[in-house]
This record gives structure tokens, C-alpha cells and sequence, in this order.
């Protein structure tokens, strides 16, 4: 080995495939890629370090489209398939390209399981609230009501809500983007690769074939500012326009939505973000606040640390190695109580 | 010193005779809370120790603690030891001991006529009788007649022994399996050191339990000695094993150690991932006590978790594997597929119980193999191993790591609840004896195709980390070589076939079947998994007999061995005993062509050595 040289700096095109990107046209996943692409380079991974899992549905095809190391999987399993990966491999970089389908329905119980272990792992869910690949089922996200091919008559489950999930399992890290802003998804992915345990970003993603228009109101110019709140830590939940609404408490844990300078309200009244909050309650508050009675956040919900799993299991692989001396394979055959045959 | 057979007085009492026997059958019996397990355990612990080979068979029910004193919540282990070499836990109970009138009612139809029953009478109160479905007292309506009934209240001496410790009455009343092990221990000349070195290590932090036990472990031998009506200690000679060095091994603590010997001699982490099912679970309970291996275990939070997290675990070049049972190898079948499609080497082990469904979840059966050959959607072909006795679990589970990294494959293991749960003597191997598991990522970036294949077919392991090696690989079909996505037609045909070429070729690199007895003849026997025992010393006796049989036993179940197909045409006849409804034989049929008959046996229970030596003398009268 020379001398160490300091790393090249990194392009968004070090992290792509040669591959032909095959998603439909107009669908937001594209900027996720690229976004995606963008954090990494930013946060200067080696391609070679990285691991990209996935499951399956139209977000699962991601693993094919970046430059490094990648698994596409089975329906649901990708955060089971990354957890093996990153519990043998603690040092890879190991993310999870999942969906609401992918993630929360058929594969829901790996998601929890995942996120309450606090594994090292970045999960991007990407969230179009339909069932894209198989053309149009409504999905764990639909909303109430939705009309879809298997819902002709209007869906009568009501939808889960990926950070709130995520909160009730204890995440320490939770955000959530939309596909429409470049640069405030960026920020989120470079934090999320930044933090050390499980980052669970739910990102708003039209499709534009089965479910288009489905969070236009969270990313048309005109009303975004009134449907969505950008959570800033340490700051009071205001929105809106002109930037003269905001959120309190009404009564007990009551959310309301108020306006600065009408019935004595001023900004002291609004509650302040703390996504560095040890318990999770503020967060799942702020993940109950939907369109559109309320505006939806953005931007990170919860940012704590904690162990990991796997720095836990290589722990106890190290105390017992102190106590018990190098392994002697020999002993260990023989066992406690062995006797000899003359 | 006594002599080995024949009989002559016992040197300490002259009323005692001591009996000289080849080989003994003993069986504890009571409530699953009787603690009967451990008791059989402990016993066959010290019968190791005092030089002879034995087979074991562990049986308990579904339940945890299913009502006290009912026929449901009966819990057996049986015990077979003998002066020479044996290979099952033994057909029929030469001394039963029952600790309650259910555990009397479930196991008489297995004692041997004539053979000893030692009851604790104070388990057959008018309760126990009502709960046992008794009409009358057995101990008292002259049934047990034909045999030599040894009624001792072992309840009331255990109180009784334990006294002067202060225990509660419900604790000391836990100790008389103790009391039972102490009478059986004088019965069969047992040493007594070895169990109370374990009192000693197992109530290392409470006094009271362990002198408790103890003393009523003394009393019971005390009683086997003194009292007037065991006029016979029995005494088996030492048996003629092998010289060596030697230990008592069940059969999932045999798996676990193959999988750690393996990973240890291959110089790699072992990665194991499991959901806790019966009979399975234990493998990874004692994975999980050898971290200063480097074992990393993960409970998952299903079956399905499972398998992919040793997949994960596999892409990232570490041996990795998971057990489980029938209906966990049920979910795990999608990644299974997925694992044969990116050809990453894993180890699953199937520890089968009866089924289908949840059926029979602490009987023993083989009826999962088809499951393993062929349960899977598509063509994907896996291959099959199975362990034929408690120790080769650690054998086989070696050879099953060696076939998956050198072929780049998921192996299926196959092993059996009686298998699992039964111990034996096991001679050590010499760790610096095991055979070298080479393992060689790739590294070399000139050329490198994720599905290019050497000459045993197999894909190189790239492992992520390494430079200018990045790729993707996944559940869709790839091309050739390349092992990108492609949906030919004949590019798909092609990648069926290499799969099944691959796992096909593994025929090259094990050893070629070999047969006990006449290489041809008559009638060739064939077994597989746990069923070894029972069918080697049936086929052994049927040479005795002067019947000419013939007896091979196939580890390898896909592909199976090269020269199968010719040894069966030397035979006039095949019979295939197994637990289950025909599975090999159906098998063995369609590969090979030739007439296979059958022995089939599904009572949750292994085959005992009468059940197929009258197979083959069936089989044998008609032709």
C-alpha cells in the first residue's frame, strides 16, 4: 500500500448502472434515483461499500439502476434480506429500496421487526398509495374510500401511516420527502445516510399511470405551502403562504390548527419540533397530522441515537471471547465429560 | 468381578443375584412435569460412562404441561444400552418405571412379557386411576401378572429422604425422579458420581435443591440395596467399541457443532438465523452458547425472516444457515426458490415431525421429503442430504456446508425429531482430521461475470466490499454469464438446465454407495435418515437367519449417488422401509425404473427392528 491518498470526490454518476432505467415515463421514482444518487455522493460511500436490497413492486427495481452492489429480492423481505447482510457485514453500507405494498402489507412484519432492532440500515419507502406493477390494486396506503380496479365500489380499509409505524416501533430516525422537491429530498437522504441505526424515509411519490395527481396537494406550487408543514428542529410548527399558521395543542394531546395574530395567538403558543425528543410521543403526534384537515409534515420527525443491533451482537461476541479465551475447537468436541474406550 | 453373561451371587448381599445381560431396554415414564427427560438423560449420561454403547429415545407430548396425571401429559425417555454395538433405542422396555397410573396405561403395550415395572405407588390413587381411565387398580386386579412388578411409594420415601433439607412440600416432592434414578442406578449397576457432579453444577447457587436431590438419588439406590424384593442387579458387559476418545451426543447438538466445525475449518464466520419450532429449536439455543465462535445467531421474527436473512448473510460471503420443521419449511419456501435462483450457498436443515400442518409436533417422521426434492415453484432444483443417526448430524451438517460453497448452492439437511432429540456414544474426531472447506471469493476484475461458471458449474462469490466487482443479482431470470435480467425463451431453458446440470454434477464429488451384505442377490434394502438403525440390525439379523438381504443407507437424496441406478438392478428385489407413505420409493421408481417395494410406517414413531425384519421375511416368502 502507498501512502493514503485522500478519496476522490464523488459524481451522482459514480452510483449509476449501465443499465436502462425501465420505470415509466413522468414516474416520480426517477428523481428518487437521482436524488438518491445525489446524497450518496455527497456523502462520499464507495459504490463498492454499498449494498442496495429490495423486494419487489416498481420501487424494487431500484437495486438494477445503481453501480453498486445490489440484491432484488422476494415480496416483502427485503428488510429481512438486509438485516442478515448488515448483522454479517456490520461495516457495508446496507439500504432497503422498498414500497407501500412491499414494505407495509406483504412484508409489514419484517419492517417492524427491522426498525425496532435499530439495525444500520437506511429504508426508503417509496409511497404512491397503489399497487403499480401488478397496474392499480389499492394499496395499504390508499386512502379511505378509493376507488381502484379490486375497490370498484370504494376501499373500506383504512390507510396506515408509514411514520407513524415507524414511530410505534421506535425508529431513530423518521422523515418524510416528496418527489416533486429535489433539494429537499437530498437533505433528507444525506441525513438519513448520515445517521447511525435505522433512517426510515417515507418519500411521497407520484405514479402517474394508476394513481396520478394522489399528493398534488402536497406538491403544486399553488397550495403546498397551506397542505404542508416543513419541520424544522427547535422551531415552532408554523405553515401556510404566508407563513401565519401554526400548530398547537387545544386540549390534552389535541392538535389545532391556529392563526398567528387572531385571538391573541402568537408564536410562544405553537409547539416547538424536537426531533432530538427521547420518547417518540411529540413525533407520532406530528405523523397523525393529515390532509387535509392538517398540513403534513416534512422533513425529519425523530433523529435520536441509540445502540445498533449489530454493534449489541458483536459486543457479546467480544465479552465472551474475553472470558472464555480463543475458541479451541478441539474442547469444544470433546466436551464436559468424555471417556475413553481402551 | 462379575462375569460378563451368566449369573452369580453379588458380593455384597447374598440374597442378591447380579444377572449378566447383552443388552438392556429402560424406560422412564410420568407427567411431562415429572421431570422423566432429564431423569432418562442423567441415566443414559452415566451409562456412556460405564463403557457402554447406547441409543436413546426421547418421547413427550405436544403440551407443556398438559393436566397432571392425564394420558396426554405422558412423557417418555427410553434408553437402550448394551455390551455390543446397537443402533436403535431398543424394540421392547425391559424395565419400565412409572411415576402415575397414566404413565403405566401409555407405556405397558411396549414392556417386554415378563420384563420389570417399578411403580411409585402413590400415584395410583383414586384420582389417578379416574384420570388415567382405569376401571379398576391395575396394581391390585392381577393385569400385570406376566410381570415383575415392583410397587414402591417413592412419593412418601422422597419426603421422607429430603426431610432434614426443609424443603416445601410441592419441592420436595419434585424430587422423586431422583429417587426413581437412584433405584434404577443400583438396578443396572450405574456409578452415582457423574449425576451428583451435575447436582453440584446445575443448583450451584441453591444448596438446599441440590443436597435434596441428592439424598433422594441416595435413598432410591439405598432402597434398590436394601429392599427384599429386587432379588436381581443386572449387569451389562462393557461394550467392544472402537478404542477412543468418546462423549454422548444428541442429535441437534451434534448439528450445531458440524455447522461451527465447518465454519471454524473454513476460516469464516457462521451466520445463523431462526424461528424458535418444534423439533428445531434447541440447534439454535446451542448455537447461541458458542459466541466465542464467532457464531453470530439471530432469533428472526418468522420463518420466512429466517431464510432471507441468510441469504443477506450469504451474499455477504459468510456460511450461513437456519433450521426449522415442516411447517417453517412450508414459509421459507419462496426464499428457498430465490436462494437456488442466485445460487448463494446456505444451509437449511429440516428437522421433520410428523404432519401435515402442525400434525404431530414431537412424533418423529420422514414425510417431508418430497418437500425437500421437489416443493418448490419452477424448476429448482436444491440438493438433499440427511443424517442417518444422532452423530452424523455432525457429519452430515459438515458435508452439507462443503457442497454449498463449492457448488454455489442452498443444501437441504434433512433430519428427524427421534433423530434430533435421541443421543448416542460418539467417538471425537480429531478437528485437525476434518477435511479443509476451501472457500475463494472472487477478486479479480478482468472478466468478471457474476454467472460465468467453472467447471463444477458453479457462479463465483463476489463478495460487496470488493473493488471493480459491484453487481446485482436477484429473483428474476438472468442471462447467462452476464446474470442480468433477460426474458428469452431459450436463454431460460439454458439457465434451467445449467441449474439442474450443477446440483446433478454434485454426484461427482461424493462417494459412491456402498451396501452391507452381498453386493448381489435377493433383496437390497434401502433406507435413508434416522430410519439406519432399525434397518441395519433387521437386515443384519435377516442374515442371521440365513436370508440372503442386502442393506444400503443413503445419505445423499439429490443428486443421489452415481452408481444407485446399477446397484439397485442387482438385486431381484428393492424395499424401501421409511416413515411416511412411499416417498423414496416413488423416488427411487421414477429415476431408476425398477419395481421398489415398500414398508410404510406414520404412528409419529421410528420403525423398531421386529416391524422390518417381518417386512423382509414378507418380502422374501413371496417371491
Amino acid at each position: 500500500m502507498g501512502p493514503v491518498e485522500a478519496a476522490p470526490a464523488r459524481k451522482p454518476n459514480d452510483y449509476a448502472s449501465d443499465q436502462e432505467v425501465r420505470w415509466c415515463p413522468g414516474c416520480g421514482d426517477y428523481a428518487i434515483l437521482s436524488q438518491t444518487k445525489k446524497a450518496l455522493s455527497i456523502a462520499g460511500i464507495d459504490p463498492e461499500r454499498i449494498v442496495f436490497v429490495s423486494g419487489i413492486g416498481c420501487s424494487s427495481r431500484f437495486p438494477y439502476y445503481m453501480s453498486t452492489y445490489g440484491i432484488h429480492g422476494i415480496h416483502g423481505r427485503a428488510p429481512a434480506i438486509a438485516s442478515g447482510l448488515k448483522i454479517a457485514r456490520p461495516e457495508l453500507a446496507v439500504w432497503v429500496a422498498t414500497g407501500d405494498g412491499d414494505g407495509l402489507s406483504i412484508g409489514g412484519n419484517h419492517m417492524i421487526h427491522a426498525i425496532r432492532r435499530n439495525l444500520d440500515i437506511k429504508i426508503l419507502l417509496f409511497n404512491n398509495r397503489i399497487y403499480g406493477l401488478t397496474k392499480g390494486q389499492v394499496s395499504p396506503t390508499s386512502e379511505f374510500g378509493k376507488k381502484t380496479v379490486t375497490t370498484p365500489h370504494g376501499s373500506v380499509d383504512s390507510p396506515l401511516g408509514p411514520c407513524a409505524i415507524a414511530i410505534g416501533c421506535e425508529a431513530t430516525f423518521v422523515a418524510r420527502t416528496v418527489d416533486m422537491n429535489p433539494k429537499h429530498m437530498v437533505g433528507i437522504i444525506e441525513r438519513a445516510a448520515a445517521h447511525k441505526g435505522t433512517a426510515f424515509v417515507e418519500i411521497y411519490q407520484n405514479c402517474n399511470i394508476f394513481n396520478d395527481g394522489a399528493f398534488r396537494y402536497a406538491t403544486d406550487r399553488a397550495v403546498r405551502a397551506d397542505h404542508t408543514l416543513e419541520l424544522e428542529h427547535g422551531k415552532p410548527l408554523i405553515f401556510g403562504q404566508n407563513r401565519d399558521k401554526g400548530i398547537r395543542l387545544a386540549s390534552g394531546y389535541e392538535p389545532e390548527v391556529v392563526t398567528i395574530g387572531q385571538n391573541g395567538i402568537t408564536e410562544a403558543d405553537l409547539l416547538v419540533h424536537d426531533e432530538k425528543a427521547p420518547s417518540p410521543a411529540l413525533a407520532f403526534l406530528l405523523t397523525r397530522l393529515r390532509h387535509p384537515a392538517f398540513p403534513e409534515p416534512i422533513g425529519v420527525f425523530r433523529d435520536i441515537q441509540a445502540s445498533t443491533y449489530e454493534a449489541l451482537v458483536h459486543e457479546q461476541i467480544e465479552e465472551v471471547r474475553k472470558k472464555k479465551g480463543e475458541p479451541d475447537l478441539q474442547a469444544l468436541l470433546v466436551g464436559p465429560d468424555p471417556w475413553t474406550v481402551e | 468381578m462379575a462375569a460378563e453373561n451368566g449369573s452369580e451371587p453379588a458380593g455384597a448381599s447374598p440374597t442378591k443375584w447380579i444377572e449378566g445381560r447383552e443388552t438392556v431396554t429402560v424406560r422412564f415414564a410420568g407427567d411431562s412435569g415429572d421431570g422423566m427427560q432429564l431423569t432418562g438423560g442423567l441415566f443414559s449420561s452415566s451409562t456412556a460412562l460405564s463403557g457402554h454403547d447406547l441409543a436413546t429415545f426421547p418421547d413427550f407430548p405436544a403440551e407443556i404441561r398438559a393436566p397432571a396425571g392425564t394420558l396426554p401429559g405422558v412423557s417418555a425417555y427410553q434408553v437402550n444400552f448394551s455390551s455390543t454395538d446397537i443402533f436403535t433405542p431398543g424394540d421392547r422396555v425391559d424395565t419400565l418405571v412409572v411415576m402415575n397410573a397414566a404413565a403405566l396405561k401409555v407405556n405397558l403395550p411396549e414392556v417386554e412379557k415378563g420384563g420389570n415395572i417399578i411403580v411409585n405407588q402413590d400415584g395410583f390413587g383414586p384420582n389417578q386411576l379416574k384420570l388415567a381411565k382405569y376401571e379398576t387398580n391395575p396394581l391390585e386386579d392381577r393385569s400385570l401378572a406376566g410381570y415383575r412388578l415392583f410397587e414402591v411409594p417413592i412419593t412418601q420415601m422422597t419426603r421422607t429422604a429430603v426431610e432434614s433439607v426443609g424443603l416445601t412440600g410441592k419441592d420436595a416432592d419434585r424430587c422423586k425422579n431422583f429417587f426413581a434414578l437412584g433405584i434404577v442406578y443400583w438396578l443396572y449397576d450405574r456409578p452415582l458420581e457423574l449425576t451428583v457432579r451435575w447436582l453440584g453444577q446445575k443448583f450451584a447457587d441453591n444448596s438446599q435443591l441440590r443436597e435434596a436431590n441428592e439424598l433422594a438419588l441416595k435413598a432410591g439406590y439405598h432402597f434398590g440395596e436394601t429392599a427384599e424384593y429386587f432379588q436381581n442387579q443386572y449387569k451389562v458387559g462393557r461394550a467392544r467399541l472402537e478404542p477412543g476418545l468418546y462423549r454422548k451426543v444428541r442429535g441437534n447438538e451434534a448439528m450445531a457443532l458440524g455447522m461451527i466445525a465447518a465454519a471454524h475449518k473454513a476460516g469464516k464466520p457462521l451466520f445463523y438465523a431462526s424461528y424458535p419450532i418444534t423439533p428445531a429449536s434447541d440447534i439454535l439455543q446451542e448455537l447461541s452458547k458458542h459466541k466465542d465462535f464467532g457464531v453470530k445467531t439471530f432469533q428472526a421474527e418468522d420463518e420466512i425472516a429466517a431464510m432471507a436473512a441468510v441469504i443477506g448473510a450469504a451474499y455477504g460471503g459468510v456460511l450461513a444457515a437456519t433450521a426449522t420443521s415442516g411447517p417453517g419449511m412450508a414459509l421459507k419456501t419462496e426464499a428457498l426458490g430465490l436462494a437456488c435462483m442466485l445460487e448463494l450457498p446456505c444451509v437449511i436443515i429440516n428437522v421433520q415431525r410428523g404432519g401435515p400442518s402442525t400434525g404431530l409436533p414431537t412424533k418423529t417422521e420422514q414425510a417431508d421429503l418430497f418437500q425437500a426434492v421437489l416443493g418448490r415453484n419452477g424448476e429448482a432444483p436444491i440438493p438433499v442430504l440427511a443424517a442417518k443417526s444422532p452423530s452424523d448430524c455432525f457429519a452430515t451438517a459438515y458435508e452439507a456446508f462443503r457442497i454449498a460453497v463449492r457448488y454455489m448452492t442452498p443444501v437441504i439437511l434433512l433430519s428427524e425429531g427421534y433423530t434430533a432429540n435421541s443421543s448416542e456414544p460418539w467417538k471425537v474426531p480429531n478437528a485437525d482430521d476434518l477435511p479443509k472447506i476451501e472457500i475463494k471469493y472472487a477478486e479479480d476484475p478482468a472478466g468478471f461475470q457474476p454467472y460465468a461458471r467453472n467447471e463444477d458449474l458453479a457462479r463465483p462469490w463476489a463478495i460487496p466490499g470488493t473493488p471493480a466487482l459491484a453487481h446485482r443479482i436477484g429473483g428474476l431470470e438472468k442471462r447467462d454469464v452476464t446474470g442480468d435480467i433477460c426474458y428469452e425463451p431459450l436463454n431460460h431453458q439454458r439457465m434451467c438446465e445449467l441449474r439442474a446440470a450443477k446440483v446433478d454434477k454434485i454426484a461427482e464429488s461424493i462417494p459412491e454407495q456402498t451396501v452391507n451384505g452381498p453386493e448381489r442377490g435377493k433383496l437390497l434394502v434401502v433406507s435413508w435418515g434416522g430410519s439406519f438403525g432399525a434397518v441395519h440390525t433387521a437386515v443384519e439379523q435377516a442374515r442371521q437367519k440365513g436370508l440372503d438381504a442386502a442393506h444400503a443407507h443413503l445419505r445423499y437424496l439429490r443428486p443421489f449417488p452415481a452408481n444407485l441406478g446399477d446397484l439397485l438392478s442387482r438385486y431381484e428385489t428393492v424395499l424401501v422401509p421409511e416413515l411416511n407413505l412411499g416417498q423414496l420409493q416413488m423416488l427411487l421408481r421414477a429415476r431408476y425404473l425398477v419395481n421398489v417395494q415398500g414398508l410404510h410406517k406414520v404412528q409419529g414413531k421410528p420403525f423398531t427392528i421386529r416391524e422390518v425384519l417381518s417386512r423382509i421375511e414378507e418380502v422374501l416368502w413371496e417371491e
